[in-house]
């Protein structure tokens, strides 16, 4: 056997190996898409909430009535639904771009360690909402959304882990300033997200 | 040669060391999810996990989802150890002609 032919054959083994571990498809596009909308999502919640008036120095705005909740939580779930929607399009289109199925048992494994911890987050944001605990939701969605991250990151891309551990850093000190969750919300899955879907585009496109 | 001899002679076969590479990697792997990954068909790669399965390298289990019979696969402890020493063996093998 010539070393050549060794060397090829390792390095088949291991991509073999991180192939059928690791999800690789997810398109860096999709975290950037996700960014903007939530961008845009944020910039709506602040004119419902704060109306015309771009007065940040004295709050007497909160979010208490029943009308400005509603509002926020359509503008909410249609950012969620539109960025998931996104997200599943580019990454089947990655997928058949590299000439594999989108789903499969690693996918398959992603999408359920994704889950456990965006469904009980959901399910406790939910909680939140009917008892009136307005001040924690925002904390609540970037620290959850951090952990399912992290508890996906094993299926997939690494940088995925590292957007995860931000998340929850931001969701901590969203939880230690009250009142200020937009911002932190926007941070979170706004500008990170435009950050992360950047840095995976530009690393494993070229 | 002494090296030589190390090789498995299991994991000759390219297919079978693929198939290896994966169940190593994996905690399992099911029958048509092998097949799509490594591009097999449905004989040629029944066949190697027989042989494979034949020197108790990996382990099935046979399930059913409804009525369709799912196959799951995994690494035995002998065939995780064959498979590492496999990989030290090529190792070694480009060590030596280095020097």
């Amino acid at each position: 056997m010539q070393e050549e032919d060794i060397y090829s054959e390792l390095s088949s083994i291991r991509s073999l190996m991180e192939r059928s571990a690791k999800f690789i498809s997810l398109s860096g596009m999709s975290g950037v898409m996700a960014g903007i909308y939530a961008l845009i999502g944020a910039f709506l919640g602040f004119k419902v909430v704060y109306g015309n008036s771009y007065d940040l120095d004295y709050r007497n705005n909160y979010v208490n009535e029943s009308e400005v909740l509603a509002k926020l939580f359509i503008i909410a779930a249609i950012v969620l639904l539109c960025a998931l929607l996104t997200g599943v399009w580019l990454t089947i289109r990655e997928a058949h771009k590299k000439g594999e199925s989108a789903w499969n048992p690693v996918s398959r494994r992603l999408l359920i360690s994704l889950s456990i911890p965006l469904i009980t987050g959901g399910l406790f944001i939910f909680i939140l909402l009917i008892r009136g605990n307005y001040s924690i939701i925002a904390p609540a969605c970037l620290l959850f959304y951090g952990l399912a991250l992290i508890s996906g990151s094993h299926y997939t891309l690494s940088g995925v882990k590292w957007l995860g551990f931000c998340e929850i850093i931001l969701g901590l000190f969203a939880a230690l300033f009250p009142g200020y969750g937009i911002i932190f919300w926007t941070l979170g899955f706004g500008v990170l997200h435009i950050i992360y879907g950047s840095l995976m585009h530009f690393k494993y496109n070229q | 040669m002494k090296i030589l001899e190390q090789f498995d002679k299991a994991f000759e076969n390219r297919l079978r060391l693929q198939i290896m590479s994966v169940l190593v990697a994996n905690t399992h792997y099911d029958f048509n999810a092998l097949k799509e990954l490594l591009n097999a068909t449905d004989g040629n790669l029944a066949s190697h996990l027989k042989a494979l399965e034949k020197e108790e390298y990996i382990t099935v289990n046979k399930t059913f989802i409804g009525r369709k019979p799912n196959t799951q696969y995994s690494a035995s402890a002998a065939g995780r150890t064959a498979f590492k020493k496999h990989l030290e063996a090529l190792e070694n093998l480009i060590k030596q002609q280095k020097s």
